[in-house]
């Protein structure tokens, strides 16, 4: 009962967060004199083309560009009627791509999904990695197993992504006949769900997660090593050993579970730094995701693009805050009950 | 008979350095206690961890045996395997720790913690082991076994984590119980209910008890026989009444004559004189608001309640209690870092005759002068002083911030402080970690005097010291007060220490003072109900006078079944009356 309030509390607190950030993307992005469309209309002038000029000014009115910022803004959200009354992102029009001639949903409808799949694939695989390895360094510290996964670790820390990835792809390539580059086969593109699609997106997902997963999967582990040897001195410890526990059961059912908290708190802050850190790798990798649209958004001031993508990577940072908060809550009755006892 | 436990010969060490335990021996027979004495570094701790072999990392058994009788073979622990080894442990032989308050999993519920020992030893299932683990927990006295198995341990108090650790350690039956210095932690009500309980469980069970400790009153109370160690070394062993009524070695007398006692008074002493007050408390009041979950309504707790304190100039003024008595939130406010409920008055006098100082109502010049004449000795010499930072560097921040002369002139006034705590001021390059326990709380007293205070306020500053350190620096305490005409808030639940140092005590119980007195007067004759189980309590070193544990171990009890000239309901306490001069008393008259 006291968990679905928190729940609800929690939610409630997300979205007024995801207002004030929406206020904040769309203030940001309009900080650079001129838009997409003045710039054009200015450039158009310039070579004395009349027709485009028009159809330029009639998007200004249609999308209220013309008026002022704050009326913008409430009109982009939805909470305000525009000049076709209300079609902001609360009634799911998330706005026209100008640069792409396109409404942004189009646009970006396909890399959405690729994007969360992508990355909750890396997310998989930072976890699935780091936490066998970190809990066995830690176990088995200051010995060669400690020692070969840190150097295991620095090594994917200190590589660059995009160098990985082109060298996976010939090797992976090479020997194991992997696929290179974009996430599926060309022949499935806009075709419908099929078994052979879903294998073919597999098959192309190996690389990108493991160059996108690397680097977090090794500070992570070094996280979770720090945290479980701070564990591992602890009293409780040997009082669990001086009941007769053998190792791996103590090593798993106590210090691991105090170790976890630090462990969930991470997956707000791992998500939009994978995001924003894949941008890269999904250029070299061709990848269909919104990192590259989101690059291109903003070079060129396609605002509601832009604005559209980073709203949608803010309200992923901010489902994974919450559900680490959930989970911590769920983890540890010391936050469940700390509030209860003041 | 062969003894049930056999220790010969044992030496403990790390690295390459000389054993830190060396050539112990001693035996345990069978519903017999042991107690192994000795202060920080003498090896005790690690000779009691080695019977389980739950040593640190780097430390080696370098030689001996412990030899472990189970009824009808005899096994070497030192030498058994690793798996045998874990049968042993937590079954046979089962283990308690200091710190009851970090010796539990936080995250797991105690019930848990604690059946796991039967399911890992007797392989019961969850429900019989549940039927066992309530039985023990009715047995070392839990009122509602069932809400004790389901709580978590960060919702119970010390003295109840104890108890569920004991459960722990008791569930399997064990022929031999090792405790840790197991009531160092406690306050001595809850010491007497844990050794209490202690002793039941080994008259009903009939298990060997190997009960570590610095205390000589624990040992008097409990043991039959005794270990003295040193340095790694046994200095003395035999039975109780021997080496605590004649101690023979040298050492067993110097911790004979460090352990403070609650003297026997022969006559009270005369009231103080109040005409030249340093510090005044009048009417404090605090009270604290804790902010109940979401939407569920705040609670207040008064930790002080109406606490008038005068403290007269050159002399030393204790506040005693337990923990959460409110006597620590009393010095606080006494220094101004926390401000009293209004109403509540705190007056400084800098000096005899200059004006009064409104303690939480100054302006700012006002209140860095006061900072420079009140200063403070904290309990905890390890974390009170910057690991990074030299001893100089500690010693010159006060009188860098407080502007006070130049370089050399504070260097030098650091070095002649450091001689005044008796250091070499050839430490002054040195950092902290170079440091005893003991020679830290010298340091955090020669930084408190660097700016010439004339009030010094001690929180518990010798609690985390052992026996002899604590005497060192008592006698240090003394001699500066007394050299330098300084005026000491003392802090202490130890009414042995206060008996030394105070020239009057305040006993404070849950924020409201109960009875005030010079310490002559108040161990003379000691009124309230609740002073009385507090001396009570104090075990003394005598096997010839043990405490009644069962007696004391309920403390003074609720306030409803006090004699009638104390009792009272809910918090109308009745008012605090001067019986004799200079003796107060909460009672109706």
């Amino acid at each position: 009962m006291m968990f679905i309030r928190y729940a609800a509390y929690r939610l409630l607190t997300m979205l007024l967060t995801l207002v004030v950030v929406s206020m904040l993307v769309f203030v940001i992005i309009n900080l650079p004199p001129g838009d997409y469309l003045s710039n054009q209309i200015a450039e158009l002038r310039a070579t004395g083309q009349a027709e485009g000029v028009a159809k330029a000014e009639f998007l200004r009115t249609e999308y209220a560009l013309d008026r002022p910022l704050w009326q913008q803004y409430l009109i982009w959200a939805g909470f305000a009627p525009g000049p076709n009354g209300f079609s902001g992102l609360l009634q799911g029009d998330f706005g026209w791509s100008f640069e792409f001639d396109r409404p942004v949903a189009d646009i970006v409808g396909n890399a959405l999904w690729l994007t969360v799949l992508v990355n909750l694939a890396a997310v998989l695989f930072v976890y699935a990695v780091a936490l066998p390895l970190g809990v066995l360094a830690a176990a088995k510290s200051e010995t060669a197993v400690d020692y070969t996964a840190a150097f295991v670790g620095y090594l994917g820390l200190a590589t660059p992504n995009f160098l990985l990835a082109l060298m996976l792809f010939y090797y992976g390539n090479k020997y194991l006949g992997l696929p290179i580059g974009g996430l599926m086969d060309p022949i499935y593109e806009g075709e419908p769900m099929s078994p052979g699609k879903v294998k073919s997106v597999l098959l192309h997902l190996i690389v990108p997660t493991f160059v996108i997963g690397t680097s977090g999967a090794a500070a992570m582990m070094q996280r979770l090593r720090a945290n479980m040897l701070d564990e591992l001195s602890k009293p409780y410890v040997e009082t669990a050993k001086a009941k007769g526990m053998s190792p791996t059961r103590l090593l798993t059912k106590y210090p691991l579970r105090m170790a976890f908290n630090p462990f969930v708190a991470d997956i707000g802050n791992l998500l939009p730094s994978m995001i924003s850190g894949s941008v890269l790798v999904s250029v070299v990798l061709g990848l269909q995701t919104i990192g590259p649209a989101l690059l291109t958004a903003l070079k060129s001031q396609d605002q509601f693009l832009a604005a559209f993508i980073l709203m949608f990577v803010a309200l992923l940072t901010l489902i994974g805050t919450m559900v680490s908060d959930l989970l911590l809550v769920l983890l540890d009755p010391r936050i469940r009950y700390g509030a209860r006892d003041g | 008979m062969t003894p049930l436990l056999d220790v010969q010969g044992l030496s403990i060490g790390f690295g390459d350095a000389p054993p830190v335990v060396q050539d112990v021996n001693f035996t345990v027979n069978a519903g017999e206690t042991l107690a192994i004495v000795g202060e920080s570094g003498s090896g005790k701790t690690l000779t009691c961890r080695s019977v389980l072999r739950i040593l640190p990392g780097a430390a080696q058994l370098r030689a001996g045996q412990i030899n472990y009788n189970n009824g009808d073979t005899v096994t070497d622990l030192l030498t058994l395997n690793e798996r045998k080894m874990r049968n042993v442990r937590g079954n046979r032989i089962s283990m308690i720790f200091q710190e009851p308050m970090r010796s539990l999993s936080p995250l797991h519920r105690i019930g848990n913690q604690v059946s796991e020992v039967l399911h890992l030893h007797r392989g019961m299932g969850t429900a019989d082991a549940k039927r066992d683990v309530l039985d023990t927990f009715e047995r070392v006295g839990f009122a509602d076994p069932e809400r004790a198995y389901r709580a978590y341990p960060f919702e119970m108090s010390g003295g109840m984590r104890q108890r569920a650790m004991i459960a722990m350690a008791m569930v399997s039956k064990p022929d031999l119980l090792i405790a840790d210095e197991p009531t160092t932690a406690l306050d001595v009500t809850t010491q007497a209910q844990v050794l209490g309980l202690i002793k039941n469980l080994q008259k009903e069970t009939g298990m060997a008890v190997i009960l570590v400790t610095h205390d000589l009153g624990v040992v008097a109370n409990m043991a039959e026989k005794v270990v003295v160690m040193n340095k790694g070394r046994v200095m003395e062993s035999g039975p109780a009444p021997a080496v605590l009524g004649n101690p023979g070695h040298g050492y067993t007398q110097k911790l004979f004559a460090a352990a403070p006692v609650i003297p026997k008074v022969a006559e009270p002493s005369a009231p103080l004189n109040y005409d030249d007050p340093i510090l005044e408390l009048k009417s404090v009041c605090k009270t604290y608001t804790v902010r109940g979950a979401g939407w569920r309504a705040k609670t207040k707790v008064h930790a002080c309640i109406d606490v008038n304190l005068t403290l007269p100039r050159g002399k030393t003024l204790a506040v005693v209690g337990e923990s959460g008595s409110g006597k620590t939130t009393c010095a606080r406010i006494a220094l101004g870092a926390e401000a009293p409920d209004t109403g509540s008055k705190v007056i400084f006098h800098g000096a005899k005759g200059s004006d009064p100082l409104p303690v939480h109502n100054m302006t700012r010049p006002e209140r860095v002068a006061f900072q420079r004449q009140a200063q403070m000795v904290f309990q905890d010499p390890y974390s009170s002083l910057s690991p990074r930072m030299r001893v100089q560097e500690a010693l010159t921040e006060p009188m860098e911030i407080h502007g006070i002369g130049t370089r050399a002139d504070r260097r030098d006034k650091a070095a002649e402080m450091l001689r005044w705590v008796g250091l070499n001021p050839d430490m002054l390059k040195r950092f902290p970690h170079a440091f005893s326990g003991g020679q830290r709380q010298r340091l955090s007293i020669a930084r408190a005097l660097t700016l010439d205070p004339s009030l010094l306020v001690c929180d518990e500053p010798t609690s985390a010291l052992d026996v002899s350190v604590q005497e060192q620096i008592l006698t240090l305490l003394e001699d500066i007060r007394d050299r330098m005409g300084l005026s000491y808030l003392f802090i202490s639940h130890d009414l042995a220490v206060v008996a030394r140092i105070a020239d009057e005590v305040a006993v404070m119980r849950q924020g409201v003072v109960v009875e005030q007195a010079p310490p002559d007067t108040l161990f003379y004759d000691p009124q309230h109900p609740y002073t009385q189980a507090l001396i009570a309590a104090q075990p003394e070193p005598d096997v010839n006078r043990p405490i009644d544990l069962s007696l004391v171990a309920n403390g003074a009890g609720s306030p409803d079944t006090w004699p009638e000239m104390f009792r009272f309901d809910g918090s109308a306490a009745p008012d605090l009356r001067e019986l004799t001069p200079g003796h107060k008393v909460r009672c109706h008259v």
